[in-house]
Formats: C-alpha cells, structure tokens, sequence
C-alpha cells in the first residue's frame, strides 16, 4: 500500500511541476510579447519628430509621408487584431526604410545634426525591436517545445495550450541593416 | 597589412640602434650567465665527491643539485630583471606607439583586479593576482584598455600525517581585454564556453538553465554560436540587442581565428574580453638575436591581435545613440 501511496505521490508531483511550467513558459510568451510593444511604441513616438525634420528638404515624397503619419495614427488609436498590427507595423518599419533612403538625395538633409541624432535614435529603435522579437520567438519556441514534446504534451493538451504563432521578420525590414550601413560611411 | 610594410622601415631607422645595443648587452647577460653555471656546477660537482656523507646517503646529493638549481635561477632572474624592464621601455613602448600613437604602455602595470572582478566572467576567489604589459588608449571611437593577467585562488590540504600543503590553481592566465562598447546598456551579460551542451546535448541545456551562479539562461538562435558559448544574462531583451546576430557570427569568427578559449562578458555599457594563453607577450628573447625584424614584427602582430579586437567585434560602428 506504501509503495501505491509513493507512486501517487510522485505522479501528484510531477503534475504540479509540468503545470508550473507550461504556465510559466505562456506567461513568458505574453510577457515578451508585451516587451515588443513597448518598442513599437517607442518607435511611434519618433514618427512624428522625422517627418518634421525631413518635411522641408523632402518635397517630392510629400505623398510617403502623410501615408507614415496615417498608419501611425492608426497604429497608436488601438483597436486592431494583432495580425493586423503586425501587418500595420511591417509596412511602417518598411516606409522608414524608404524614407532613410530617400534621404540619401538631400545632403544637406543627411549632413544636419538634428537628423543625425535622429537616425541613432532610430537605430537604436529598431536594433530594440528586432532584440525583442527574437526574445518573443526564443519564448514562443519554448513554449511550443513544451507543448510538442513528451510528457508536458499530454499536460497542455488537457489544459487546452496550443502552439503558438512565430513573430516572422519580414523581408523589408532586414534590408533596413543594409541602408544603415549606407550611412555609416 | 598595410602597418606591416611600413614596419620594416620603421625598424631600420629606428629600432636597429636600439637593438644593437640591447643586443650587446644580451651577449654580455648570456656569457656571465654561463660562466657563473659553469662555476655553480663545479662548485657543485666538488662538493658531491669530497663529502664523505654522500657515499653513504647518495639521496642527500638531491640537496646540492636543488642547490645549484636555485642558484642558477636567482642568478638569471638578477641578470635579466632590469634587462627585461629597459627592453620593455625602450623597444616595445616605441612600437606600441608605431602600432597607435594614442596607445600608453605601461610594462609593469596591468588590467586592475577590481576591473576584472566587475567583468562577472570568473566568479571564483581570487589569491593572488599579477599581470603586466599594460596597454590603454583609444582606437577610433573606442576606449581600450588590456594586459596580460594571472589570476589564482588556493587550497590547503592536510594529509594523514598532519602535514598541510598549499595548492595554486589558476582561475585565468591569458590577455585580459576591455573596451567601451558601441550600445548603451545597464545589465550583465555574460558569454562563456560552452562545455556541458557538446557533451550532453539537450540534457546538457537543462543544466545549464539550473546554474545557481549566474542570470538566466539565453538561448540565441545562432546553432554555431551556441554550440561553442553559453550565455547568462538578466534580461533577456537587452542580452539579444547586445548579442545581434551580426555580434553573434563576429564572436563565432574571432574564436576560431584565435583557436582558444574565449569568455566575454557585457557590463555595464562595456565588452569584456578574457583569452585564455599561456604564452608570455612582450618578452625579449635572451638566446636569439635581438636585431631581427621577424622578432619585432612580433611584438607588433600580438598587439595588432589586441587591438584588432575592436575591428573584430565592430565597436566603431558607432550608429546607435551612444556616441
């Protein structure tokens, strides 16, 4: 009876800890999750500062920069579903990219200290993003290895956990290392 | 390498007279080393055969050969102390500042101990700590600083008898190298050899995530990287914007240029660099010609590995906020 009373024991135990974990590992994901949005939101806040500073110099890209301003509005009103948020925030990280290139043209532009300072800034941003992202996907993989792998499956199975959605770095913003790298010489 | 070839200029218009001298005084140093051998191991060999006592107990002879052994040693360390010392200010201080002007040398100083203990690499206790060859200055954009460093902790063990022995083990012996990185950051992260996961693959993980002794476990997403290092940090945002996947492949490439085992850690907005050596830099060598370019093209390649580090890791890239 001791015996059955120990193999019970242990069986409890080992539940409370596959349990702890999977719970741990969701949490971690929402957490990591939270930590990208904090730096998208950073992002934002420097939005409107380039397109002040660039607004005179640029005059035949008036067209990109109302369409920047728009999504950013959009963007921080809230109320999207997160795959919309993604899509929202790709094609933002993608028209600062353009607008960094098109700097290119407007030496004068390039040369001045308020847009230099501005461009670490942006730097700085999107190096925290991407720094972000990858700590969301490090998270997510853990989760979804513990969600796949034997035994914590059968756990999250009947806790209902299912694997979870990458945060996949688009083929735009990638490119943007290459255009910093354009003004670093 | 461009420095390379201007090198050999360099060192025939200024180093060679310098040379030349110290290379008279090598000879002087050699020749009085030898005689006075010579005479230690006569004096020696007299004293092995004419006491009576040593045909009876042949292993009090060990007593005269650990003799003349420790005297032989004192006598090199006497004759070469202050050779080496000149050598280092005269020879190598110059090509250090050929290498960089804005580099200062420093042959008796060295990376300081509280410095290498804010590293967070080696968390041992220290006993003794020595260094030398101490290099500072700025490269572009980045401050430097480094030397050679011998860092030691010891046991004492008592045997059956009641005798208590001292034991020395070294923590870390190699070049010890820290610079100003190019990202501002607050945390610790730290970035060591990777010996538990080669040996225990996915086990070996799960160990590594339970070390008491440091933050948590980063998993990066670089498989050649993580299977050469391991990296602790505590957080786990800052840790990945520190180690960028371009930072990644850049540590990846350095240890195997070097081929050595190579710990780093990221303090504090610094990069600390701990490459393990046993050989001594900046020495002059006392049984070879002092005048040959090859030797103190030398001194100047294992500088150019240290200061190189910057290149190595990017740090003049000075992009993001910090300046």
């Amino acid at each position: 009876m001791w015996i059955g009373l120990g193999i019970a024991a242990v069986i409890l135990f080992s539940i409370f800890l596959m349990y702890n974990s999977l719970v741990g590992k969701k949490n971690q994901c929402e957490n990591a999750f939270a930590t990208i949005d904090t730096m998208l939101k950073q992002r934002y806040d420097l939005i409107p500062n380039l397109v002040a500073a660039v607004k005179e110099y640029m005059t035949h890209e008036k067209e990109t920069l109302t369409e920047i301003t728009d999504m950013r509005s959009k963007a921080v009103s809230g109320g999207l579903s997160s795959d919309e948020a993604v899509d929202l925030n790709n094609k933002i990280g993608r028209a600062i990219g353009g607008i960094m290139v098109a700097v290119e043209n407007y030496p004068d532009l390039k040369a001045s200290d308020n847009f230099q300072q501005l461009q670490r800034s942006l730097n700085e941003v999107e190096a925290q993003i991407a720094a972000s992202r990858r700590a969301f996907n490090a998270a997510v993989t853990d989760f979804n290895n513990a969600v796949e792998m034997f035994p914590t499956n059968i756990m999250a199975n009947m806790m209902s956990y299912g694997r979870r959605r990458l945060f996949e770095i688009p083929e735009g913003e990638r490119k943007n290392v290459n255009v910093k790298k354009l003004f670093d010489s | 390498m461009e420095k390379l070839d201007q090198f050999e200029k360099y060192f025939d218009e200024e180093l060679r007279p310098v040379l030349e001298r110290f290379e008279k005084r090598r000879k002087q140093i050699v020749k009085r080393f030898f005689s006075i051998l010579a005479v230690a191991l006569l004096i020696g060999g007299i004293v092995a055969i004419s006491v009576e006592a040593f045909r009876e107990v042949p292993a009090l002879l060990l007593f005269v050969l650990a003799g003349v052994i420790l005297v032989v040693c004192v006598t090199w360390w006497i004759l070469t102390r202050k050779f080496v010392l000149e050598f280092k200010q005269e020879v190598i201080a110059p090509i250090v500042a050929f290498c960089d002007p804005s580099l200062k040398y420093a042959p008796r100083g060295h990376v300081s101990e509280m410095r290498f203990r804010e590293s967070e690499i080696f968390k041992s206790r220290i006993d003794r700590f020595r260094g030398e060859d101490h290099v500072r200055g700025t490269v572009g954009a980045t401050t430097i600083e480094f030397s050679e460093l011998h860092a030691q902790y010891k046991t004492r063990t008592t045997d059956s008898k009641g005798r208590s022995r001292t034991q020395w083990h070294t923590i870390f012996r190699g070049l010890f190298f820290i610079a100003d990185f190019n990202k501002h950051f607050n945390g610790t992260t730290v970035v060591l050899p990777d010996v538990a996961e080669r040996l225990f693959g996915f086990l070996g993980k799960k160990l590594q995530a339970m070390n008491l002794f440091r933050g948590e476990l980063i998993k990066l997403e670089d498989p050649e990287f993580e299977k050469n290092f391991v990296v602790y940090g505590d957080d786990q945002v800052e840790a990945r914007y520190i180690l960028s996947p371009a930072l990644m492949s850049r540590i990846t490439e350095f240890k195997e240029k070097t081929g050595r085992k190579i710990h780093l850690s990221f303090v504090r907005s610094n990069v600390f660099v701990a490459i393990s050596m046993t050989r001594n830099l900046f020495e002059p060598k006392m049984f070879r010609s002092m005048v040959d370019a090859s030797v103190a093209a030398e001194y100047l390649r294992d500088l150019q590995f240290a200061t190189g580090i910057v290149e190595d890791l990017n740090l003049n890239t000075r992009i993001w906020t910090k300046e």
